[in-house]
């Protein structure tokens, strides 16, 4: 069977298997070292799984944003949502 | 404590796992493969990169097709809730009037939702339906083929027929179990039907009616089956929402890559609802306030 019905191409596929490994990782980390729910800047007491999904998904809505609203580069877009990650993960 | 053995049971997933990865993540890869790429042929494609977002985010049937969305969801909330808790209220306490209610009520949920649509089609034809060829007869024109108003009337007033059953069976539960020492001890305070209400039975409901209404604006957010049969859209792009723009992108005009597109904003706006349903109902379940 050939993946060429996919489509695949190597944006999508870093892409995807970017969003693969990071789940991989944090399955992998939660089944050495369960995690404990906590309180930090989101409203909603979260545990390092619930921090990355509402990273990763709220990154996405600000590139959509930047996308519809500005016609500025999307790579300061990306800076914006990576940074935006890493905040979630240490203080959300 | 062995830490691995405790977890052996995550194997037992693996079945739910592979069959996720067929129904969803495979097609959601592929969608997004699709997104990016302008399919001119099978097998032959051009990377676009995110054209097809700008494109999609910049149309204005779709910012249209968004706040109809919006504005049919929270037309019927606000009829359905309400008319959910008269009937929940007006239904008997005991005897054989509550298996009858029940059943009647379930009734429209049974239905499939396309025969709905078809249904309803019939029903509100102008030439003989019978609402529709009655309320001519009565001297008000009505056709929804014609007239958007009309249109909107016929879709809300199915809607409310399908799904008003559920809140109505939601919020009767939640009055049957509210303990009978309640009403005795408003009773005896010489309270009004209304103070009953206000004060015993609507709190007593709020986890029930905020499931109710989660579970309506989830539904009425995603409808496509009703509509569609009823209306195709019409007239003009009138009552096309969402669900109903997306298929005709994606499937009448083969648009794969903008389809793609669409696809994808809309499956991360219902992420973000679904996520939003989630907390409240987990708070709803633990008693916080929602």
């Amino acid at each position: 069977m050939t993946l060429e019905w996919m489509y695949w191409t190597l944006p999508t596929a870093i892409f995807c298997i970017a969003i693969f490994l990071a789940l991989t990782g944090m399955t992998i980390w939660q089944t050495v070292s369960p995690s404990v729910e906590r309180r930090g800047f989101l409203p909603i007491p979260t545990t390092p799984g619930d921090r990355l999904f509402i990273g990763l998904v709220s990154a996405l809505y600000i590139q959509l944003a930047w996308l519809g609203l500005t016609d500025l580069s999307l790579w300061i877009a990306l800076l914006v949502g990576v940074g935006w990650i890493v905040a979630v993960m240490l203080w959300g | 404590m062995n830490k691995w053995g405790d977890n052996k049971a995550w194997f037992l997933v693996i079945p739910v796992l592979v069959f996720v990865a067929f129904s969803a993540i495979i097609p959601l890869m592929t969608v997004i493969n699709y997104s990016l790429q302008d399919i001119l042929a099978p097998g032959k494609a051009l990377f676009v990169g995110t054209e097809w977002y700008k494109k999609v985010l910049h149309d204005y049937r779709l910012h249209d097709a968004l706040w109809r969305q919006f504005l049919f969801s929270a037309l019927v909330l606000l009829i359905e809730m309400p008319l959910g808790i008269l009937i929940a209220l007006a239904m008997p306490k005991k005897g054989w009037g509550i298996s009858f209610s029940l059943v009647t009520l379930a009734l429209p949920l049974l239905i499939p939702w396309n025969t709905i649509g078809t249904i309803w089609m019939i029903f509100v034809r102008p030439d003989i339906g019978l609402f529709g060829a009655a309320i001519n007869n009565l001297g008000v024109a009505f056709d929804h083929t014609r007239r958007p108003l009309d249109a909107w009337v016929t879709v809300i007033l199915m809607e409310v027929w399908h799904w008003t059953p559920l809140v109505a069976l939601l919020a009767y539960a939640g009055l049957r179990a509210i303990p009978e020492v309640y009403y005795q001890a408003a009773k005896i305070d010489g309270a009004s039907s209304w103070k009953t209400f206000y004060y015993i039975q609507l709190p007593k409901m709020r986890g029930v009616l905020t499931i109710a209404l989660l579970l309506r604006f989830m539904d009425s957010f995603l409808i496509y089956a009703e509509p569609f049969v009823l209306t195709g859209g019409g007239p003009g792009n009138t009552t096309t929402f969402l669900s109903i723009y997306l298929v005709k992108i994606a499937v009448l005009q083969m648009d794969l890559g903008p389809g793609g597109a669409f696809s994808l904003i809309y499956f991360l706006i219902v992420l973000l609802l679904s996520f939003i349903f989630y907390q409240v109902l987990q708070r709803v379940g633990k008693g916080e306030k929602v």
